[in-house]
């Protein structure tokens, strides 16, 4: 079964996705390193970021993460913040 | 005073001072990040800093916990900007107490590095001439 999530986005890669946030059809028990795979092929501009790090449920996880269909999904593009 | 503490108005350090005031402490140490008028010698009109604000918070936090546990610290404040930021105003503050001056300096770098390295705020530099997403490109 197929999960549908909302991947948010900030900074840079609002720019790339055109746009706050992208909808994405993703198989159940899908890694966060699957995501970031689809996110390059789809918006091939993310490849060239420094980093390209997923937020989820307002915490940093490692690639192997596996996502679940209310997890809040955010994309974190390199943080540039003080 | 709210310490972790993210806002579209202007910071004001003088409040983050005051606000870390301990009778135990022999000293504060404020850091102010403010905001510079060119970056490789290119004039900047301003800064646009956006936040994803949940998560900024909670990694700010965690920054003025982990400092106030390693360096024995009274207290540590944590204020940062978001939207459109002048010439020359406050981006950013951190201010701490501690008893000792040693602990407070050491604390103050420890926070403003990992804070430019871990919570998720976005710079944006405004040129004449165009714009640029600060770091995002190797």
């Amino acid at each position: 079964m197929n999960m549908n999530i909302e991947i948010i986005a900030f900074g840079i890669a609002k720019d790339i996705l055109k746009g706050k946030s992208v909808q994405l059809d993703l198989p159940a028990g899908e890694t966060v390193s699957g995501v970031k795979k689809r996110l390059i092929t789809e918006f091939p501009d993310f490849q060239s970021l420094a980093s390209l790090q997923l937020a989820v449920n307002a915490e940093y996880v490692d690639d192997s993460y596996v996502l679940n269909e209310n997890d809040e999904v955010v994309l974190i593009p390199p943080v540039s913040g003080g | 005073m709210k310490k972790i503490y993210i806002t579209s108005d202007k910071l004001d350090s003088l409040a983050c001072t005051d606000a870390v005031t301990h009778e135990g402490a022999g000293g504060i140490v404020v850091f102010v990040g403010t905001v510079r008028n060119a970056t490789k010698g290119k004039t900047v009109l301003h800064l646009d800093f956006e936040a994803y604000e949940k998560m900024a918070l909670k990694e700010m936090q965690k920054i003025a916990d982990q400092a106030i546990e390693r360096w024995s610290l009274y207290d540590m404040v944590i204020h940062h900007r978001t939207g459109k930021v002048a010439i020359g105003e406050e981006a950013v503050v951190i201010a701490c107490s501690s008893a000792h001056r040693k602990e407070a300096f050491q604390a103050c770098e420890f926070a403003i590095d990992t804070l430019k390295e871990t919570v998720p705020i976005w710079k944006k530099e405004i040129f004449e001439d165009g714009e640029i997403w600060v770091s995002a490109h190797p």
